[in-house]
């Protein structure tokens, strides 16, 4: 019987543990972000009120009750410097997700079609930047982009343009720095996808007289859209909240909501403005989330 | 039958075909005819070839020498999606996105065919595989038997000139696999579609087979009826691997009518030249024992059981002979009283129960 309640116990800790994974790193930090978006800014330290005081007792938490305010979302929705950095952050990340799919598919598939002993070889390859920092590899692409810089010198001595582009500061620059950035995430997936693909499926296809082509249109794709799905998931939501990219290679013209996020918290000590426009990026992102999570399930009961 | 009604042109003529892998030749200047409606095995022990060479009518593979002939034109310039054939495969292959009904009507939607021809096809051959009420599963649903029986639909529906078959029960429980056996003969009589089926298994072969290629290394050792096969092996390697057999070595004697063993001579028919080395296979259950020596007439060779085997239907006996050799004599259990193992026998037979082998 002991023997049997300590096993029902431990295996009640294993089923907690993701749970309280999720209370401690996540649930925790975001209430504090929550109440501190509906708090006022004050010069003070720390630079806001109201401060809950515990000390005072009910009555204090009465008086921290009243002090916040929905303020913060108010502005937020009212200047449309925050709109316009979200619509944007939103349109880089789509735009960016839809050509990573388009460069990640053809390489996760050469990747999984490659004789097997080549196979951990471009895997490692794929992983290879990661062993540099993130940083360092995005301060290298401005020395690319640059006016003197790589790309316009080779662009030059191949007589594809005249005069030297202005790469950098301009959107196009974060959509290489992005794409470059986060081609594993969306590669990865793909091929661990593509990868399981049984060969006798595509054969099958073939013997009920569907040319290659259409093969892959009806077979691999639907078959690797799980990949697809983890992939585009992975890809768009850390490009929705970008920063250091669009920050060292793109213009000052406008922002992505990552860089107007820094500017409040450390530039204009306004932390609850910061926090409520976390709040809002996170709600907006869950929304994907759900949604795969939705498919995934109803994939899950279909079986 | 069906089965031996074969004086029509081959609708397949495998032609002095050969293909190796990496130097090593998986089938070696093979030639073969498939004739139409028949329902065909290609037998033989795992590696001997019997799979590439069906992979080779499907379009998989191509060979390095010889030609594939349907109805007398080389099929080598199809690829696999041209070609009037279809295979159901030993993993089954089933689309694992698609319903069974989506998984069926596959094959035909890459017809041209009207919507209302594809389901009125489809829900047929659901029909015929007893699959009504299960179009709407996805394969992962649905039980080993019901996946083995909605590949043969898929494969069945496109109406194929050859239906190719690799191990296609080989993932069945034994029970099971012997109630498809016949369900698969009855379906290519009524479809009189030509069935070619790959199995390592011979009792597979013989019972759904009309004709029966044995393969070894890449090479035809037999092709013939399962009769024939069983009963007039054309080589020791052919009787050994169909069912067990047992082989007197020996002089040919005068007049191709003796063999001379060292248990003495054997009266035999058509043993060929005299002087020639030969073997007599016997079959088990064509030797009979006897406790005293048997007048005349009959080969009879003494010797001492060994072991006794009760297997239910037949008992398996193994007997010493002089020389060391052991014999198997299988009887069947009809009440009659079994020699003990120490006992000593007579083995008896006549000169026409066994198969007198030159190779």
């Amino acid at each position: 019987m002991s023997s049997r309640g300590a096993q029902s116990w431990s295996q009640r800790a294993v089923l907690a543990a993701p749970y309280l994974w999720l209370v401690v790193f996540f649930l925790v930090p975001f209430a504090i972000v929550f109440k501190l978006s509906l708090s006022q800014t004050a010069v003070a330290q720390p630079p806001y009120v109201p401060l809950l005081d515990l000390g005072a007792g009910f009555a204090g938490l009465v008086d921290f009750l009243r002090g916040l305010g929905v303020e913060t979302y108010v502005l937020l929705f009212s200047d449309t410097l925050y709109l316009h950095a979200y619509f944007k952050s939103l349109i880089v990340a789509l735009v960016s997700t839809a050509i990573l799919l388009l460069i990640g598919f053809p390489m996760a598939y050469g990747m999984a079609r490659a004789p097997r002993r080549l196979q951990p070889l471009l895997v490692m390859l794929v992983v290879l930047p990661f062993w540099t920092s993130f940083l360092i590899r995005v301060y290298a692409w401005i020395n690319i982009l640059q006016r003197d810089g790589l790309l316009n010198s080779a662009l030059l001595q191949l007589r594809i343009i005249d005069t030297p582009v202005a790469w950098l500061a301009s959107d196009t620059a974060i959509f290489i720095g992005v794409v470059y950035s986060y081609l594993p995430f969306m590669v990865l997936p793909l091929y661990a996808r593509l990868e399981q693909l049984d060969r006798s499926l595509l054969e099958a296809a073939a013997d009920l007289g569907t040319p290659p082509w259409k093969t892959f249109w009806l077979v691999t794709v639907p078959l690797a859209l799980p990949g697809v799905a983890a992939g585009v998931l992975l890809s768009f939501i850390p490009i929705v909240g970008e920063f250091v990219i669009p920050d060292l290679l793109g213009g000052s013209d406008s922002q992505m909501i990552g860089q107007v996020l820094w500017v409040e918290f450390f530039a204009n000590k306004d932390w609850p403005v910061a926090a409520a426009i976390a709040t809002v990026l996170l709600a907006v992102l869950v929304i994907p989330i759900l949604l795969y999570e939705r498919a995934q399930r109803r994939a899950l009961e279909q079986r | 039958m069906a089965k031996t009604g074969h004086a029509a042109a081959a609708l397949i003529r495998i032609e002095a075909v050969s293909k190796s892998f990496g130097g090593i030749p998986a089938v070696d200047d093979l030639s073969l005819d498939i004739m139409d409606d028949e329902f065909f095995a290609l037998l033989g022990p795992s590696g001997c070839g019997k799979t590439t060479l069906l992979r080779m009518l499907a379009g998989f593979e191509v060979p390095d020498s010889g030609r594939i002939l349907l109805d007398g034109t080389d099929i080598a310039p199809l690829p696999p999606h041209r070609r009037p054939f279809n295979m159901m495969f030993q993993s089954y292959a089933l689309f694992p996105h698609l319903t069974v009904e989506g998984n069926v009507a596959f094959g035909l939607k890459q017809e041209n065919l009207s919507r209302d021809e594809i389901a009125g096809r489809v829900a047929e051959m659901l029909a015929l595989l007893r699959l009504q009420g299960m179009g709407a599963r996805k394969p992962d649903q649905l039980s080993g038997g019901q996946r083995q029986r909605v590949a043969l639909a898929r494969a069945l529906v496109k109406r194929p000139r050859l239906l190719l078959l690799d191990e296609p029960l080989a993932a069945l429980d034994k029970k099971l696999r012997a109630e498809t056996q016949f369900e698969l003969v009855a379906l290519q009589r009524k479809l009189r579609t030509t069935f070619v089926i790959v199995t390592h298994d011979q009792d597979e072969a013989m019972i759904v087979a009309g004709r029966i290629a044995v393969m070894n290394r890449g090479r035809l050792e037999q092709v013939g009826s399962p009769a024939e096969i069983y009963e007039r092996p054309k080589s020791r390697w052919v009787a050994g691997f169909i069912g067990d057999i047992n082989l007197l070595e020996g002089k040919v004697g005068k007049g191709g009518t003796t063999l001379d063993t060292v248990h003495g001579a054997i009266r035999v028919t058509n043993a060929g030249s005299a002087g020639t080395t030969a073997w007599l296979a016997l079959r088990p259950e064509k030797i009979a024992l006897a406790m005293k020596k048997p007048r005349s007439g009959r080969n009879a060779v003494p010797g001492v059981v060994t072991e006794i085997g009760y297997l239910g239907d037949i008992s398996l006996c193994k007997v010493r002979l002089a020389n060391g050799a052991v014999m198997q004599v299988s009887m069947p259990n009809s009440g009659a009283e079994l020699p003990s193992a120490g006992a000593k026998v007579w083995l008896v037979w006549p000169a026409t129960a066994g198969v007198v082998l030159k190779q």
